[in-house]
Parts: structure tokens; C-alpha cells; sequence
């Protein structure tokens, strides 16, 4: 047995403090938990007797159902709250929020919030977990572990892999999330999209930029396609969907060019049309549902290592007495 | 009317006269009566002993947000100036982003009435260029200035129609006071909460570029060379804004202009970690920037060191950075933080720090004070510029916490504060 020690710390804020040996100790560790989600019953007591606030102050259906199924796989206890409908708009604050759900002695909490720093402000403040399901503009940790979970599983490596983030980069959690762990992981990274949306001193992080679609198309082994929020023509950042269709939409027309086969991923919610074409998505390279599945694994795996758990053991620990 | 004052032996620094030397100054019936050597104490007189200490004309801060009336449980008038007075400051000026907004010569006579009963600083109220400070239409200025205001901002929001700044350069001229300005074009500024750049890229922050601020100081000066007026540019933290000011001084353009501490000691490095202590509008910017406004400060083109001192309450301070107003408290750290970033790093000297402290502050705004002249206002400030001292925000006499500056070791503060010849402020030493 090795000895017992925390691998990610108290919390996952995001992958810009993390070691490339830590994301690859989450990776590894997601790996056993996925088998889970294939049972007949899906369900094991790896958290058995922990209770776990899913606190989300913004609208999520995708993120916050796949933690709560990792939670539940896991037997955790679990309780969802959601902006509209709770204290929260009745003007309580966060820091109130959060010190009345740690009075309730509760173990973890996932935060999804609209303002960059929210997760770190939580997590300071309070002594149980906190795991960052997105936080403003900043990041969303989960997302690009299974981002690079799905890259992995199909390319049996990251290092060395180029990999470019298409779109809405300065609204972008997941472009930030995915720039660190993939940068820190050996991957190349680029970013692509209308220089009204790639913040200044992007280059500095250490990634290329590229203007046009086609360059990316030419130099890439994976596009990371991003959400564009339709708010974001009203704001002023860009003329119409169509435009953005037509020069930085992911299309097989586009795609047709490339030297080699493209991975095409996408974190979803699509706008098909707009950001990514119908055939692209539900094309053969497109992995956006093993995406999803794999969410899943990932966030067993950061829910078990946060409570302590040893990746070398994850394999034991799932094997527990089934409920 | 309290009795004489006789102040033995310090080293009296006055640059509007350009005196650095060992004497005494007496202060008789809250005047300055006297500025010599080896001066006899009048019968009745309370004596001083400043050797060792260093006597300076009342330093004054400028920009000031006193909170009252609408904020009081950010700040009052009482508390804001006994900081200010505990911060060596003999008197400030009150901005007037206050609710309701002062905007007419009652909002100034309020502010004033609270001042003298408060006891501490003297304080000095600013009006607003426009109506509410909308933007729209220009305020009472000429009642204002009747009632006791010595200067116009909008601060808080910059005046973005330049026809209004125009005529507010304009008008302002019959009554001999400057228009200051937040310089920044808030189309830029969009929804940035932080300098624009790197570290703003990594935190997921939206920035605000130097751009936002440079249009405006560009376009103030403009205005100030079309109309002939004084126009003061606040709190200037860009390199390119400090380059157009001293290149509009030599151009014989009247303006004057602000450095903070914070924009003459930190970058925007210091937001890392989010913390909401290190919001603050214009925003810390990137290390060139830093340099050049220290380098305007100790030519000159910056010709006041002012805090902008902006209370908020911890719950409000207490949030997501985005969600966290803008600004930090200064009164109290002002001295020490310029006595040790400042002079102790040998940028200016002690009597080029107490004339941006003072008689420049004085001139910019035509305030009596500012210097040690037999006749002027028995405003002095005895500082000893050895003292070590942390800052511990939990002692401030402020009513808010919000400084990027505790657990500080700052070297050297004000021992006395003396406003019209009485001590409003003393270390028993």
C-alpha cells in the first residue's frame, strides 16, 4: 500500500495549478470507474455515506446531470440547487449560500457559477471540497479532463498531439481549461476563431493563433469546436450566425481539405449551423457522445480522489459490496 | 480658539518656499505666525519637541470618497477624515459620486457642515460637472463654488460626451477652478474589470485596455488646449497617458494630473488569486506602465500624489471579482506606502514627496495650505520617517477594511496631524 495522501489536494478549482502528473493520475483514475456505467446495476459504495451540494447558480443540464450521476454511481448523497428557486434570488450571497450548507456538515460541492474566480472564492472559505463545474469565463476542469479522457482513448496518447480550440475563445472556460491541461500534458494547441473573441496576450499562454479555419483545418490532429452564445452577435463581437457559419463553421466541405483525419469534439450545448455543421457532428469523426459518456468516468474519478481515495486502489474500491 | 503653538526643532520642510532646514514654527490664533530659528514661546504656548521629526506644511489628498450621505456604512464625513487625519492629512477633497449625488450648493454645504463637526481634517467638497452626474446637463457649478466647492467631477463616471467636458472647461473658468476628470471611454472599457492583457486572459477576466484611458486624457487635453481651461486628469495609471500630459505641460497646456500609490507600487500581478482588495478603477496595469507613472511623478508631469481612497464594506468587498466594486482605501497608508516605495526607493527625495502631497495638491486645486508662509493656515504635519510600522487594517480609523496593503512593513508616519494650530491627530511617543 502506498502511503495515503491527498493527489489533487482539497479541491479542483482548474488545471492551470495542477501538475502534469496530477491530470494524468485523474485520467488513469477515470479509466476503471467507466466499466461502472456499463453494469446492468450501475451502482457501487465508493462514497457511500458522503454528501455532495451540486450548487449551481447557472442554467447546466449536461454538467450538473453527468455529476450527479457520478455522484449517485458512487452512493453518494446528493442535493441539487439551482439559482432559480433558492435563496439566491432572494438576495442571499454566495459566501452566505455556502456557510449555511456547510452548517448542514456536508462533504463536497460542485460550483457552477457566472463570474471567473467564484470556485476559488468558495473554496477558501469553506473546508469541504469544492469542485468547479465552471466558474465565469475561467475554467471548467472537468470538461477538458474529459475532453483529453476522449482524445486519449483514441489516440492512446496526448503528447505531441496538436490540438486546436475553434471560436469563442475569450468567453471560454473550456478553452482556458482545455489550454493548460493539454499544454501541460505535451500537447500542441492552437486557437481559431474572429480576433473580437481571442483575448489579448493569448499567444503569450503558448499557444499559435490562427485567423482562419482552413489553417487550423491544415495543421490540426483534433478541433475542440466551442458553444458560440448566440448573445454574442447582439454584443456586438460579430456580424451574423451566417458569417460565423461561413468562415469559422466547422463544415465537411472544410473538412474535406485536410491532410488527415480530423477528431472533431464539441462540450456541447451545439448549435448546429452555426458553430458546427449536422454532418460533421454526426459524422464518423465526430466524438461528441463519447464525450458525454466519458464525463461521467472523469467525475467519478475527481470525486473519489478528492475524498481521499488512491488511484492505485480505484480498481479495489469500486468492487466494494454492491447495493 | 485654542493657544499658541510652538513646534522646536524639527526639520521644516516647505517646498513652496523652499525651506529644508532645522528651525521652529510657531502657530498663533490657527495661523502660521512664524518660520525661523531658536523662536521664543508666547506665554500660554503648547510646545512641541520635533527633533528628529520632520515638519511639513499639512499634507493634502484630494481624492477622497467620504461615502456620506448614502454610504454611511462604507464611510462618513467623521470617519473619513479622522483616517484622513490619522493618515498625516490635514485636509481633503470629498468627491461627490455620492447619493444623492452633490451636485448643488446644499449637497456642498452639507458636506462642509459635517466636515467642521467632525473635528479632524479639514474638508474640501468637490461638486459635479453634471446634473446627478448623468452626463447631461452642467450642475450649479458657479452656486457650488459660492457655497465652498474648489473643483467639478463627474469621478465615478467620466464625462463621455466631449461637448459636455467642453463647456464644462468653459464655464468653469469665471470661477477659477479646475474640471477633473476620470479619464476612460467606457465603450472600451466594456465589460473589462481588470487591466486587458495576459494575466486578465488567464483568469478569465474581461480587461480593459490602456486605450480606454488615453482616449480620454487625449481628448481632456484636447479640450483643456481648445478652452483655454485647467483641466486635473485623475488617478493616470498608463504610460502613453503620462507621456501626452508632459508633453501637453510643455505645450504650456494647463493640466495637472494624479499618481496613486497603488499605480506607483503594484501591477496587475497582483490580481492573481482574485483578490477583490486589488479591484480598483483605472485598474493596476502592466509593470511598464508602473514605471512610467513613477517616472511621471518624479518629473513632474504628475503633479499630485493622491489615494483615492474608496471605502466599501466587507460584504461588499466579499464576492466574485466581477461582482466586487471597484476601489481600495488609501487615506492611512498613503504617507508610509510614498515615504517607502517612493522616497526609500529613491525615486523622489522627502521634499519632492511633500510637495505632491501638499503644495502641489494646494496649487492644483487653489486651496489655502500647502505651505508654511507666515499668514497661511496653521496646517502642519510632524512625520518621523523612521518609524517602522505594519499596516493592520482592524486599526484603521477608516470605517472599511479594503486595502491590498495589510500585513505591509512600511517605514515612516505622521506623529502629529495639526489642522488651524490644534492636534487632531498625536503618537505619545
Amino acid at each position: 500500500m502506498n502511503q495515503p495522501r491527498l493527489y489533487l489536494g482539497k479541491d479542483l478549482v482548474g488545471l492551470e495549478s495542477l501538475s502534469a502528473e496530477q491530470i494524468l493520475t485523474i485520467l488513469d483514475t477515470a479509466e476503471p470507474f467507466k466499466e461502472i456505467s456499463e453494469r446492468r446495476i450501475k451502482k457501487v459504495p465508493v462514497l457511500r455515506g458522503k454528501t455532495i451540494v451540486n450548487l449551481f447558480f447557472e442554467a447546466s443540464t449536461r454538467t450538473r446531470v453527468s455529476f450527479e450521476f457520478a455522484e449517485k454511481r458512487l452512493s453518494a448523497d446528493t442535493v441539487n440547487i439551482s439559482s432559480s428557486g433558492s435563496s439566491v434570488v432572494k438576495g442571499e450571497t454566495l459566501v452566505d449560500t455556502a456557510r449555511n450548507l456547510e452548517a448542514m456538515r456536508i462533504d463536497m460541492v460542485v460550483i457552477r457559477h457566472g463570474s471567473s474566480g467564484a470556485a476559488k472564492f468558495l473554496a477558501e472559505r469553506i473546508p469541504s471540497n469544492v469542485i468547479n463545474a465552471g466558474d465565469g469565463s475561467h475554467e471548467h476542469p472537468t470538461q477538458a479532463l474529459l475532453d483529453m479522457l476522449t482524445i486519449r482513448d483514441h489516440f492512446a496518447r496526448i503528447e505531441g498531439l496538436k490540438v486546436c480550440l475553434v471560436g469563442d475563445i475569450l468567453h471560454s472556460r473550456v478553452a482556458r481549461s482545455n489550454i493548460y491541461g493539454l499544454l501541460a500534458l505535451g500537447a500542441e494547441v492552437a486557437v481559431c476563431g474572429p480576433k473580437t473573441l481571442l483575448p489579448l496576450g493569448t499567444a503569450e499562454l503558448g499557444v499559435t493563433v490562427f485567423s482562419r479555419i482552413e489553417e487550423a483545418i491544415q495543421w490540426a490532429d483534433v478541433l475542440n469546436v466551442l458553444r458560440l452564445q448566440l448573445e454574442r452577435m447582439e454584443a456586438g463581437f460579430l456580424p451574423s450566425l451566417r458569417e460565423y457559419n461561413q468562415v469559422w463553421g466547422v463544415t465537411r466541405a472544410k473538412l474535406e481539405e485536410a491532410p488527415n483525419d480530423l477528431l472533431i469534439l464539441h462540450p456541447g450545448p451545439m448549435n448546429r449551423g452555426v458553430e458546427i455543421d449536422s454532418d460533421v457532428a454526426d459524422g464518423p469523426h465526430a466524438m461528441i457522445l463519447q464525450q458525454v459518456t466519458n464525463g461521467v468516468a472523469v467525475r467519478m474519478a475527481v470525486l473519489y480522489l478528492l475524498a481521499g481515495g488512491a488511484p492505485d486502489t480505484a480498481e479495489v474500491a469500486k468492487e466494494g459490496v454492491e447495493v | 480658539m485654542s493657544g499658541p503653538l510652538l513646534i522646536r526643532g524639527g526639520r521644516v520642510v516647505d517646498p513652496s518656499q523652499a525651506i529644508d532646514v532645522v528651525w521652529d514654527v510657531l502657530v498663533v490664533d490657527g495661523v502660521v505666525a512664524e518660520v525661523g530659528e531658536g523662536i521664543d514661546p508666547p506665554e500660554g504656548a503648547r510646545e512641541i519637541d520635533a527633533r528628529g521629526l520632520v515638519v511639513a506644511p499639512g499634507l493634502i489628498d484630494v481624492h477622497v470618497h467620504l461615502r456620506e450621505p448614502g454610504g454611511e456604512h462604507k464611510e462618513t464625513i467623521a470617519t473619513g477624515l479622522r483616517a484622513a487625519a490619522a493618515g498625516g492629512f490635514t485636509a481633503v477633497c470629498a468627491m461627490p459620486n455620492t447619493d444623492p449625488v452633490v451636485d448643488d450648493p446644499a449637497g456642498v454645504g452639507f458636506v462642509l457642515a459635517q466636515g467642521a463637526a467632525a473635528g479632524a481634517a479639514r474638508v474640501y467638497p468637490i461638486g459635479a460637472i453634471s446634473v446627478g452626474q448623468e452626463g447631461q446637463r452642467l450642475a450649479a457649478i458657479g452656486e457650488m463654488v459660492e457655497a465652498g466647492a474648489v473643483g467639478i467631477t463627474d469621478d465615478g463616471n467620466p464625462v463621455m460626451d466631449s461637448g459636455l467636458m467642453r463647456r464644462a472647461l468653459e464655464y468653469a473658468q469665471a470661477f477659477d477652478i479646475p474640471v477633473a476628470d476620470h479619464p476612460e471611454d467606457l465603450g472600451l472599457s466594456g465589460a473589462g474589470v481588470m487591466n486587458e492583457g495576459l494575466i486578465a486572459t488567464r483568469l478569465g477576466l474581461h480587461g480593459k485596455p490602456n486605450a480606454s484611458e488615453d482616449v480620454h486624457i487625449v481628448r481632456d487635453l484636447l479640450l483643456a488646449d481648445l478652452t483655454g481651461g485647467h483641466v486635473h486628469l485623475q488617478h493616470v495609471s498608463t504610460a502613453y497617458g503620462v507621456e501626452m500630459i508632459r508633453q501637453a505641460k510643455a505645450r504650456g497646456v494647463h493640466v495637472t494630473a494624479e499618481a496613486t500609490p497603488h499605480h506607483l507600487i503594484l501591477t496587475d500581478k497582483r490580481v492573481e488569486g482574485f483578490d477583490t482588495d486589488a479591484k480598483m478603477n483605472p485598474p493596476l496595469r502592466s509593470l511598464a506602465d508602473r514605471e512610467a507613472v513613477r517616472e511621471g511623478l518624479a518629473d513632474g508631469t504628475l503633479d499630485v500624489f493622491a489615494s483615492d481612497h474608496a471605502p466599501h464594506h466587507y460584504d461588499e468587498k466579499e464576492q466574485a471579482f466581477a461582482d466586487a466594486p471597484n476601489g481600495i482605501i488609501g487615506l492611512e497608508t498613503a504617507l508610509g506606502l510614498g515615504l517607502t516605495y517612493v522616497v526609500g526607493e529613491g525615486l523622489i527625495d522627502l521634499p519632492a514627496l511633500i510637495h505632491r502631497m501638499s503644495t502641489g495638491p494646494a496649487e492644483a486645486f487653489g486651496l489655502p495650505g500647502g505651505t508654511l508662509a507666515p499668514g497661511s493656515p496653521g496646517d502642519v504635519t510632524i512625520i518621523d520617517p523612521e518609524q517602522a510600522w505594519t499596516v493592520e487594517r482592524d486599526g484603521f480609523l477608516s470605517k472599511s477594511r479594503n486595502t491590498p496593503f495589510h500585513g505591509w512593513e512600511l517605514k515612516g508616519r505622521a506623529l502629529y496631524t495639526i489642522v488651524g494650530g490644534v492636534a487632531v491627530w498625536e503618537v505619545t511617543r
